[in-house]
């Protein structure tokens, strides 16, 4: 009895947070877009912004990022306050933000470039992360030539390549087609799985959240607030193939529609 | 264009003009007009004299240190205004004053400020081809890709980074049509000033040729100049197809 006690408590112990947002407000003029938010993202894990469209995720992804300044509140990485963008933080952006007028290497290694990284190492660890995310090949074509797809891989590539500890992921993919999005949300998985780093991912579309989702935080609009946190518990462990048919996953989908159905007009 | 199933070469047209000139000149309809044949031998004859070739080197210097200082000057510029909302607001209506302005009107005021020498030339030729180089390069900053911006901004680039690294090639297209419109601006700049501020260079071959009714050699130096100002701008419609690539992407 005892023992079985001690199991469940350290069963439910979060890892610690990698980020943690504490009251963060943000208003535009007389629109709150976001009031008294306050969430821990757990280390090496994918936690999910998901909500309707107006609720705030993505300024609240640009505000852990720092592009974005909150008119009150603070977030913290590892304990430490943010104060603008930093080493420690990657963001991957909806529309690829590429150079058009640049390679593949050059574009993947530009993060590396903004830190002063010599030419040589710089190219030598994108040329790295070009093949990890399958684009061998095409490090010298450009932008333009390349599908929606592996413009992203692109973005992704570029992200990864400065090693920070966490990813901040804008509805990366809602700019590819379906049968690529799939792909991506396989991929993603293992990425988590084999990569340690803390996935921060902003989404609209409910199976998804669900199907990469370590924890999904729901956000409601007007004024913008944490719903619900949900923490699928089993049907990861089960493999990609069976996750869609898994009778928890199919019970969170519905029940996080349920919740958001009200809010869509 | 293709006729009786050849393809011509690019620019055939300029034989049919050429023909036409050469009968009107052979008609001998009027002393203004001497036949293509007789300005092409005569172009021949000048270009090797020491007079033509010393109002080359003028109008080239001229010419050069005027349009320098319009890149050098109006690409930045035009890059910051765009970037800079409060900048723009107080240089903006300038721009488009002078950019409108008739400024030959402005030539007398310039030679009182900087005398009748080559700097008021130079001035001149920067006045003519400035503004819309600084009004492109604005309007090129002013359409960049916001989330490229914000890229650079989380990878931790620096202004200057930013600068030379995004505004300045994101820009580029535009700038390039700038520079080539100010340019071809910038000759008739230049003329203008060498006809207005001090007699000098090709201004001076032409005073010298149409005051003695040198017709054919009046022509002749007009060529050599339309050549080489369709020249320049060509070389830089080249510069902008180079960057075409990525134009119609960002």
């Amino acid at each position: 009895m005892a023992m079985s006690q001690i199991k469940q408590v350290v069963d439910n112990t979060l890892p610690e947070s990698a980020v943690s947002t504490r009251n963060i407000s943000k208003n535009y003029g007389d629109v709150e877009a976001l009031k008294n938010l306050s969430l821990e993202f757990p280390r090496g894990q994918l936690t999910s912004l998901l909500g309707p469209s107006g609720c705030g995720k993505t300024t609240l992804l640009k505000i852990i990022a720092g592009l974005l300044e909150p008119t009150s509140g603070t977030v913290e990485v590892n304990g430490q306050t943010v104060k603008g963008p930093g080493p420690d933080r990657a963001f991957v952006f909806q529309d690829f933000a590429l150079l058009p007028w640049a390679t593949v290497l050059r574009n993947v290694a530009f993060g590396l470039e903004m830190r002063g990284v010599a030419k040589s190492e710089r190219e030598a660890i994108a040329e790295k992360y070009i093949k990890e995310v399958g684009l061998a090949g095409f490090e010298q074509s450009y932008p333009h030539e390349l599908s929606g797809g592996m413009r992203q891989r692109v973005g992704l590539a570029r992200a990864l390549s400065v090693d920070a500890e966490v990813l901040l992921m804008d509805e990366p993919f809602s700019a590819v087609d379906e049968q690529t999005r799939r792909k991506f949300q396989e991929d993603l998985l293992s990425l988590v799985q084999h990569e340690n780093k803390t996935f921060i991912f902003v989404t609209h579309s409910i199976e998804e959240a669900v199907y990469v989702s370590d924890q999904i935080a729901i956000l409601l609009p007007r004024p913008s607030r944490v719903h619900e946190i949900i923490r699928p518990s089993n049907f990861r462990s089960k493999g990609v193939d069976n996750i869609r048919r898994d009778p928890e996953y199919l019970d969170i989908v519905d029940e996080i529609w349920a919740s958001l159905r009200t809010y869509v007009e | 264009m293709t006729l009786f199933g050849y393809r011509l070469p690019g620019m055939s047209s300029l034989i049919v003009w050429g023909l036409l000139w050469e009968i009107v000149g052979q008609s001998g309809l009027t002393f203004f007009v001497p036949p293509l044949s007789e300005v092409v031998a005569t172009l021949f004859g000048v270009i090797g004299t020491s007079a033509f070739q010393k109002a080359l080197a003028e109008t080239a210097y001229a010419f050069i240190a005027g349009v320098f200082f319009a890149i050098v000057i109006g690409i930045p510029v035009g890059i910051l205004m765009g970037k800079n909302r409060l900048l723009d607001e107080m240089l903006l209506p300038w721009v488009n004053v002078f950019l409108s302005a008739p400024l030959t009107a402005l030539v007398p005021v310039l030679m009182v400020l900087f005398g009748f020498g080559m700097k008021s030339i130079i001035i001149t030729t920067t006045l003519f081809g400035i503004w819309i180089i600084i009004l492109n390069s604005r309007a090129g900053v002013k359409q960049i890709n916001r989330s490229l911006l914000e890229m650079a901004h989380s990878f931790g680039a620096s202004p200057m980074d930013a600068f030379f690294k995004i505004y300045f090639w994101a820009a580029l297209p535009e700038i390039l049509g700038g520079v080539r419109i100010g340019v071809i601006r910038a000759v008739k700049g230049v003329i203008i000033g060498q006809l207005l501020i001090s007699i000098v260079g090709f201004g001076a071959l032409f005073e010298l040729y149409s005051a003695n009714f040198l017709m054919a050699h009046f022509w002749a130096v007009l060529i050599v100049l339309f050549a080489l100002a369709f020249s320049i701008s060509e070389f830089l419609a080249y510069l902008e197809r180079r960057v075409s690539y990525y134009a119609a992407k960002r």
